[in-house]
């Protein structure tokens, strides 16, 4: 199990110690064009989480590959590059230009952007024509059957998945009742997601069997071990980096540690464990039968 | 440079409706006036971010007005508590000025009193919304105090160099006053170091985080700030 950062949670240039503390840093989502993001007010904290509208803030491609991706080379990290756009053509254009990094991932889901008017399968598609990198989609839990959606992005190509984004949410300020953020809503993210981020990898990991970046509210080593439990390869750590800048290395002693408690030698030992027992389930019904 | 320890409560003082939370200072380094620190809220999730008020012997203060559950949470603090603290962070006020005037208004009068001892005490005027709120001047026994319907903006003499910090519409109208002057901002941030986004403004065109290149920032970028919002 690699421990990596969820994109848009870390700025490597910024905190490199902190993103060499991980086994791989992705970058925050990058798109053809540069973007200024949504006007302040931005973020938002709630009673089991927080709200971020940022709105996809990033330099572009041309600049993210001139100046950013050199810088982040020299921190002899593997990288993970988040590729976003607005049509399937936006994303491979920009597969296209990278080389020489460990994986892409495919941002398919952000709720602070207007979506890309293609479908998820078709942009896979288009980005597996354009590069021989791995390729993880990006997906939503708020898509009601995100199985059938993995499923669609498997058969397009996609070499595996990240899972989950943040889910639209809105808060009111306390005193005018206005929403707390600018554009109103934004993703939410922190502990309240987890049990909707064990659904999704479970429910994926059954559907498709591909290898499973598993994050949302992932705040202690358990969360990180449960994760795998669901069909998780990899784990990323989110909003806990902002409270916690050294949460990579306590992740990594608790989930020492709550291997121990389950009695295996290392977290790779549980993966795919909970759905063991809905096999040992189906077998018990057929022996009935 | 920044480190996160946690540290203990020493003591919590009630300095009108606000208050002065005293923490053991341990090994972090209190930085320069104008840097901040996130302080862990306790039971919320994010930590807030406050700019350092004083720095006592051993100790790091920090002037908190109770506006929400993460600041009301530091405000119920009790001596002996302990909690997480990253700092010092971001950048604070240039101190090679030639005849310094601290302004502040309200609550963001709290890294004024840090930054008056780093300039041997030069004038300074600081502005209320009410007497209530004024008695947190009380940190500053020589400063100038103007309470609601006087507006700060009414003391200041325009000759000086100008380091202030206080709600937007103040810091907007301390710019106009006085081109050059340092304003320190305030933006909501989750993490204080880089990595949300939740404090970046426009300033000439580029994207900055108030807090790895603010939050004091000199009148030319603050006006690009201000048409921004």
């Amino acid at each position: 199990m690699r421990l990596l950062n969820a994109s848009g949670c870390l700025d490597a240039l910024t905190a490199p110690d902190v993103a060499r503390s991980l086994d791989g840093f992705v970058t925050k989502t990058i798109t053809p064009l540069p973007r200024e993001g949504n006007p302040p007010v931005r973020i938002a904290e709630t009673a089991h989480g927080m709200l971020n509208a940022i709105g996809l803030a990033n330099p572009g491609r041309e600049r993210f590959l001139r100046e950013t991706l050199p810088r982040l080379r020299e921190l002899d990290v593997p990288l993970w590059v988040s590729v976003g756009g607005f049509c399937a053509q936006d994303y491979a254009d920009t597969c296209a230009a990278l080389d020489g990094i460990e994986a892409i991932e495919l941002n398919l889901s952000c709720p602070n952007v207007d979506e890309a008017a293609d479908s998820a399968a078709e942009i896979v598609a288009a980005c597996r024509a354009a590069t021989p990198l791995p390729l993880y989609a990006k997906l939503s839990a708020a898509h009601p059957d995100v199985a059938e959606v993995a499923r669609a992005v498997a058969a397009a190509g996609a070499d595996g998945l990240s899972l989950i984004n943040t889910l639209r949410g809105m808060a009111l300020d306390r005193r005018t009742l206005l929403p707390s953020l600018a554009r109103a809503t934004g993703g939410l993210s922190g502990p309240g997601l987890k049990p909707i981020a064990l659904a999704a990898v479970h429910a994926c990991h059954a559907a498709t069997q591909l290898p499973i970046v598993g994050m949302g509210g992932v705040m202690t080593g358990r969360d990180a071990l449960e994760l795998v439990a669901c069909g998780a390869r990899d784990v990323a750590l989110g909003t806990v980096l902002f409270a916690d800048p050294e949460a990579p290395s306590r992740v990594r002693g608790e989930l020492a540690r709550a291997v121990e408690a389950v009695g295996v030698a290392q977290a790779d030992d549980v993966y795919a464990r909970a759905h063991s027992a809905e096999k040992t389930l189906e077998i018990e019904s057929k022996v009935v039968a | 440079m920044p480190r996160r320890e946690r540290r203990s409560v020493v003591a919590l003082e009630r300095v009108g409706p606000y208050s002065l939370l005293r923490l053991d200072r341990g090994g972090l380094d209190p930085g320069a006036p104008g840097q901040f620190f996130m302080l862990e809220a306790p039971q919320r999730l994010l930590p807030r971010a406050l700019s350092l008020c004083l720095a006592p012997p051993g100790e790091l203060a920090f002037l908190i007005d109770p506006v929400g559950p993460g600041t009301e949470a530091l405000c119920a603090l009790e001596r002996g508590a302990s909690i997480h603290v990253f700092g010092p962070l971001g950048n604070g006020f240039r101190l090679d000025v030639r005849r310094p005037l601290l302004v502040g208004g309200g609550i963001g009068m709290a890294p004024l009193p840090y930054l008056a001892e780093a300039l041997r005490f030069p004038p300074a005027v600081l502005g209320f919304r009410s007497a209530a709120h004024a008695e947190a001047a009380a940190l500053m026994p020589d400063a100038e105090v103007a309470i609601e319907p006087t507006f700060v903006t009414e003391l200041i003499d325009t000759a000086h160099d100008v380091l202030a910090c206080g709600p937007e519409p103040m810091l907007r109208a301390v710019g106009v006053l006085c081109p050059g002057a340092q304003l320190a901002w305030e933006a909501p941030m989750a993490c204080g170091f880089g990595a949300c986004y939740g404090c970046a403004v426009e300033i000439d065109g580029e994207l900055k985080r108030l807090c790895v290149d603010g939050p004091v920032l000199e009148l030319p970028q603050a006006r690009e700030q201000v048409a921004a919002a």
